[in-house]
């Protein structure tokens, strides 16, 4: 049988993956999105994994309200991508810098 | 090895394989579908899980919905692929020794054996008539329902910054006011001109 071990092995090499994506495509903010989607799905494993090896319900419901907020999280996130290319026609990260941050 | 352990495996491997494309190729179209896979492996895996109420939302808000906005906006943005790769050798060390670091703890910390994780016998199995949309539902609308409607509030907020963001008004188009359109009087649109006869009336202008 499948160890817990192993998905959580999984989740990590997802998560580690995502947080990759987000280094290498600095000039793609479509992409860092992407990756961080993928980042939230490597928690959502971990939480179905753990609440299927200790017979809990209750990590199935944090994965629900995950689900929400990343839902909430990328259509934000893309309208205000959408809202940056109109203005500076470019979704060049290091272009973004008009806050001074 | 069990053919559950097979299939475990196989679709483990998919997810990797299709998150590593998702990050590194050339084309943001691409990227969005294979992160399509991404998302319906998950959710295949999360099948075996015995989650079978969340792997179908998966499916359906991911791959229906989330990621047809995302190739949409794809769509909507003229964006110049070539220029977009530069400086992407340039942090593939950086990205990959910080990844490798964070891979290593938590693979240490995961297969140390100090949770005795592997004494966590995977449970038998459900049997056929257990409902696991019925074990949600009773969850979410008994212990977390002040939750449950947080999160309807957050995506409600979510869909008024997402219009509020992306709403403009171009002063150049040209649209109708009906309300000024029902007030209009004779005299705004009506003129009346005397044409004495026997001459045009461009004439008299």
């Amino acid at each position: 049988m499948i160890p817990l071990s192993h998905y959580l092995v999984l989740s990590a090499v997802l998560f580690a993956l995502s947080v990759v994506g987000v280094f290498l495509n600095r000039k793609n903010l479509v992409i860092i999105l992407m990756a961080i989607e993928l980042l939230l799905l490597a928690v959502n494993i971990n939480f179905v994994a753990f609440s299927h090896y200790l017979g809990d319900p209750a990590g199935q419901v944090f994965v629900f309200f995950i689900l929400t907020v990343a839902a909430a999280e990328a259509a934000i996130g893309l309208a205000i991508l959408i809202l940056l290319f109109r203005n500076r026609h470019s979704i060049n990260v290091q272009d973004l810098d008009q806050l001074k941050g | 090895m069990t053919l559950l352990s097979v299939v475990f495996y196989v679709l483990a491997a998919v997810l990797v394989g299709s998150s590593a494309m998702v990050i590194s190729v050339r084309n943001p179209v691409k990227a969005a579908l294979f992160l399509v896979l991404c998302f319906f492996s998950a959710a295949c895996i999360w099948i075996t899980l015995e989650a079978e109420f969340l792997a179908i939302t998966l499916v359906l808000v991911y791959v229906g919905a989330v990621m047809v906005l995302f190739l949409f906006v794809v769509m909507m943005l003229d964006i110049d692929i070539v220029q977009m790769r530069e400086g992407f050798t340039r942090y593939l060390p950086v990205g990959a020794v910080i990844a490798g670091i964070m891979m290593v703890e938590i693979a240490l910390v995961v297969l140390s054996g100090r949770f005795e994780l592997d004494n966590v016998a995977r449970p038998a199995g459900q049997p056929a008539d257990y409902s696991n949309t019925r074990e949600l539902g009773l969850l979410l609308y008994t212990d977390y329902v002040l939750a449950f409607e947080v999160a309807g509030l957050i995506l409600l907020v979510a869909i008024v910054a997402a219009i509020a963001l992306t709403l403009r008004r171009r002063p150049e188009t040209l649209y109708q006011k009906p309300s000024m359109q029902v007030q209009v009087k004779k005299s705004d649109r009506l003129r009346v001109v005397d044409v004495p006869s026997g001459t045009r009336q461009g004439d008299v202008e």
